[in-house]
């Protein structure tokens, strides 16, 4: 398809919400799941007459994240007004950051299949959030409730760096494994803490002037993302292809049509009325106090990265499927400080174990199983208590039920049977009632031993130690 | 003598209010007085409703202005009491909080009597655009009190409050003290904090006190001052006593008189009843010295695109949605605009519209921050003649008041009525203005008084020195 002959070129902006104990301009508190209107006081509800004041803990993340994203942090910060009226929007203005944001010029490295790659990261600002509108069982109109209004958020915008949908799905990827390891944001995106929008156009490959862009808007989660650029490029190809221009404007992504549509068109788009905030006098940030707060640093998921694969000797792949998500990394090195080996660790993890949990549509955080006990289903198999195939029975037992492998494995009887007399028995019966497949063995069709000690193991339930099954299996068999 | 408790300066109030008793009997007395009067003076929009429930027996330690009552501008929130800011949009709105002053009033044992008349939102310089009625001249029925805190200077001129609360934005305090023959004073911009107080311009807007005399001035402003976590833009410097420096002497102070003050558009009684204030000041020991504030001629212009762009967005959140007057309807975009529409008045509109154009995209460079640099130059202005001055002496009005609607189908003409007090408010300085006289018609006529960032303390010295050699304030209006 024409596809081909196109670059596409993408920006992101990412809304985090920060998980400060109080909103970031009065002192209500930031949970989300409360009584509606139950979390507001005159400051975050716009009563006249009351005033912001900055939460210094949401500039204390801010800072943070900037440092983690290698951006400049300003040394001199101002908030400014964004006018708009909407009933979500008590003050009919959002307090946040025009031309003086928090941090700018970084960037954050990806690494895909086949390559790294160094995404410019424009700018990240802080605001507050607005409130929510409820139509859902609303006879006559709407509600609205404030209690998310003056939640801290955070905005980090990218450069157009990134080229295809896969990039911009491991731009957030990555962004979030960064965010999570700064401990700054649930990052949650069906909670809303984390909230992404596209810009896309579409170029002649080997141009340089940026095409006119597109602003997806509605994009609930990263698949989402990725889905509605793929549409995007697709959608500017065939307008391009088939003569057309591409104007500027906003576009909503629907998730079960998997299209794209328009909002608005730039001359629909709000004069926002940018002015300072008079109510916020700007001010500075020494030098000093943005080396303490660097200080303050954990290890990044990039580090992280690099160290898992010098000090455990993981493939990158692994290393890299492991550290994105910091509880799965976390649960890892708990699991290497149990004394489990490395690589088996990161294959009952990633593969078996997190099989089951996407299958019964659970996550780490909320599973049974502890660092611990997967350590100790890898010690029984270790230990030659129990085979492979045995474990892949217990541990669905365990995610179920939160039970220690040994207690399952006593109570189903399932220890192996490392009996060599026992075996030797199942072993003869079982080449005597497979002459065929004996005699393929004997004309040297190797696989038939396979199916053998498929045979034996049937028999015993799985029981056999298969390593001793196929030595005990192959003495017979050439001593026929 | 009992019916003329009224009459009293809140100084007097303090050493009259030695128990319950006495405290029944002065608010008695004032209510009957407003009972009487304010049906022609009109200053006042509400009584505090709670007044019963005043029921401190005696002060508490440390209550300075326990039982003396206090009148407030109505853009000043009071917890329970409904605060209108004199427009249709906040009719019946009653705030679930007090305004830091009022709290802080409140801590001092002090009694909210009522609350003031003023233009809508504080925009207006006559009292003429409040969306109730105007409140006029106690002096002379048929002229305006000055605005926007008429209602307060008013109340206090007609002997209908002991003091009251202002706000001043770009004069709003102390032209309508000079109108009305009282003292009034805009504090430093972060002097006092203005938490509680519906915005205006909240790069401008003070609250300050309007009394009879300097030194009931200076004890309202020491209640009300001081830093509040709650307002970013207050300063954490110490508050000083300003009664201390309350001295019949000014000797050795260095007076400026500014001479782009006294050029064409100022009526002649009142440049020679401000000249007649140097000359006082000359023999009383002061240095009258001529001084230069060259950006002067731009504050009018500033104000305008500054104030208006801050008031367009601190008043965009009177939308019929939380609160306020609403146009019920179905269609968003149509309660919108029938709210805001139908809930301000004509002054309002103007300034939300002039404030809009000035931010819109294409335009902010060339009027709003182009504003800002010419407001910091009008700063350095103030900086330079502070560095040879100790106060800077001019009139607060270019007029005495005129007569009600003289003014209303002109807003030019009633923007100049603030040429002398806006670049105070540009620049952030303190400013006060005493009564110095009355013109050929029996008006009053104010002087002005500008001072160094946080030094009250020197103006109250200044006002207080020239007011008991004159004793202005001993002449009454007849009500």
């Amino acid at each position: 398809m024409s596809l081909e002959k196109y670059e596409s070129v993408i920006g992101l902006e990412v809304h985090v919400q920060l998980k400060t104990k109080s909103k970031i301009f009065c002192a209500c508190p930031a949970e989300f799941g409360a009584e509606p209107n139950s979390q507001t006081c005159p400051i975050c509800l716009g009563l006249p007459g009351s005033l912001p004041v900055l939460n210094e803990q949401a500039l204390y993340y801010a800072i943070k994240v900037g440092l983690a994203l290698n951006c400049t942090i300003s040394g001199r910060l101002k908030f400014d007004r964004k006018n708009y009226f909407y009933p979500d929007l008590p003050k009919a203005y959002q307090i946040s950051q025009y031309d003086m944001p928090v941090s700018h010029h970084g960037h954050l490295n990806i690494e895909l299949k086949e390559s790294k790659r160094k995404i410019g990261i424009t700018r990240a600002h802080l605001e507050e959030d607005a409130g929510k509108l409820i139509h859902e069982g609303v006879k006559d109109g709407s509600l609205v409730d404030y209690n998310r209004c003056g939640t801290p958020l955070l905005e980090i915008v990218s450069e157009p760096d990134l080229r295809s949908p896969e990039e911009a799905y491991e731009y957030l990827t990555t962004l979030k494994a960064v965010l999570q390891y700064l401990d700054v944001s649930d990052c949650n995106m069906e909670k809303g803490s984390l909230r992404c929008d596209a810009n896309v156009s579409i170029r002649l490959k080997g141009t340089e002037k940026l095409g006119t862009k597109a602003e997806i808007k509605n994009l609930n989660s990263f698949k989402a993302v990725a889905k509605a650029i793929q549409y995007e490029i697709e959608r500017q190809a065939e307008m391009l292809e088939s003569g057309n221009r591409i104007i500027q404007e906003t576009r909503l992504w629907n998730d079960e049509k998997g299209q794209t549509f328009s909002m608005r068109s730039k001359e629909e788009a709000h004069d926002y009325r940018y002015f300072p905030e008079p109510d916020l006098v700007p001010f500075t940030i020494s030098r000093e106090k943005v080396e303490e707060v660097r200080k303050t640093l954990p290890e990044l998921p990039q580090a992280r990265e690099e160290r898992i694969i010098s000090s455990y000797k993981l493939s990158n792949y692994d290393a890299h499927v492991l550290v994105a998500d910091k509880f799965l990394a976390d649960y890892f090195e708990a699991c290497i400080k149990e004394g489990a080996d490395p690589k088996k660790v990161s294959n009952w993890l990633t593969t078996e174990l997190f099989g089951l949990l996407n299958a019964k549509k659970e996550t780490l955080e909320t599973c049974k199983v502890s660092a611990k006990q997967l350590s100790k289903l890898i010690f029984l198999i270790d230990k030659q208590v129990i085979s492979g195939k045995i474990a892949k029975e217990v541990l669905p037992i365990m995610v179920d039920t939160g039970k220690d492998p040994e207690d399952i494995v006593k109570e189903k009887g399932l220890v192996q049977l490392t009996d060599t007399k026992f075996i030797e028995d199942i072993a003869k019966k079982v080449i005597e009632a497979n002459p065929k497949t004996v005699a393929d063995f004997k004309a040297g069709k190797s696989q038939a031993l396979g199916f053998l000690v498929g045979q034996l193991m049937k028999e015993t339930k799985g029981k056999a130690n298969p390593a001793l099954a196929n030595q005990i299996l192959e003495k017979h068999l050439h001593a026929l | 003598m009992a019916q003329d408790l009224f009459r009293m300066t809140l100084k007097e109030s303090q050493r009259y209010l030695s128990s319950k008793e006495n405290f029944d009997l002065l608010v008695g007395s004032l209510s009957l007085r407003a009972k009487e009067i304010d049906p022609k003076v009109k200053a006042y929009l509400s009584f505090n409703p709670n007044g019963k429930n005043f029921s401190d027996k005696s002060p508490k330690p440390g209550q300075k202005l326990w039982g003396v009552p206090v009148s407030i501008k109505d853009n000043i929130c009071t917890d329970g009491w409904e605060t209108t800011c004199s427009s249709k949009i906040l009719k019946g709105y009653i705030p679930p909080y007090d305004a830091t002053v009022v709290r802080k009033l409140k801590e001092n044992g002090a009694y909210l009597f009522a609350k003031c008349n003023m233009d809508e939102f504080a925009f207006g310089s006559s009292c003429e655009s409040s969306a109730y009625h105007p409140s006029v001249n106690p002096w002379d029925l048929s002229r305006v009190p000055g605005g926007s805190s008429g209602g307060s200077a008013a109340c206090v001129a007609a002997d209908e409050a002991i003091c009251s609360l202002g706000t001043d934005t770009g004069g709003s305090i102390r032209q309508p003290a000079s109108l009305c023959g009282v003292v009034g004073m805009k504090p430093t911009y972060g002097r006092v904090s203005r938490f509680g107080l519906v915005a205006f311009g909240s790069s401008l807007d003070q609250i300050g006190p309007i009394t009879k005399t300097v030194e009931d001035n200076a004890i309202l402003l020491g209640a009300i001052a001081g830093y509040d976590p709650l307002d970013s833009t207050s300063v954490n410097i110490e508050v000083p006593d300003y009664t201390k420096a309350l001295v019949k002497d000014a000797k050795g102070l260095k007076i400026g008189l500014p001479r782009e003050y006294f050029v064409k558009g100022i009526n002649s009684e009142v440049e020679a009843a401000v000249r007649e204030v140097a000359k006082v000041y000359k023999q009383l020991g002061a240095e009258i010295k001529e001084i230069s504030l060259p950006h002067s001629k731009y504050g009018i212009a500033v104000y305008y695109v500054v104030a208006t762009a801050e008031a367009s967005s601190n008043l965009a959140r009177f939308d019929g949605v939380e609160y306020g007057y609403r146009y019920n309807t179905d269609d968003l975009l149509e309660m919108y605009v029938e709210t805001r529409d139908q809930g301000f008045g004509q002054e309002a509109k103007r300034r939300i519209l002039l404030g809009t154009f000035v931010l819109s995209a294409g335009y902010y460079d060339a009027y709003y921050l182009r504003a800002q640099k010419v407001r910091t130059l009008i700063k350095k202005d103030f900086e330079n003649a502070f560095k040879e001055v100790d106060v800077i002496l001019s009139p607060t009005s270019p007029t005495t008041a005129f007569k009600l609607g003289e003014k209303t189908d002109d807003p030019l003409s009633m923007y100049l009525s603030d040429i002398y007090t806006i670049t105070v408010n540009l620049a952030g300085v303190p400013a006060l203005s005493v009564p110095c006289g009355f013109d050929s018609k029996g008006l009053p006529i104010g002087f002005q008084l500008m001072g160094k960032y946080f030094d009250e303390t020197t103006l109250y010295r200044s006002a207080y020195a020239y007011e008991q050699t004159m004793h202005w304030y001993e002449k009454k209006p007849k009500l």
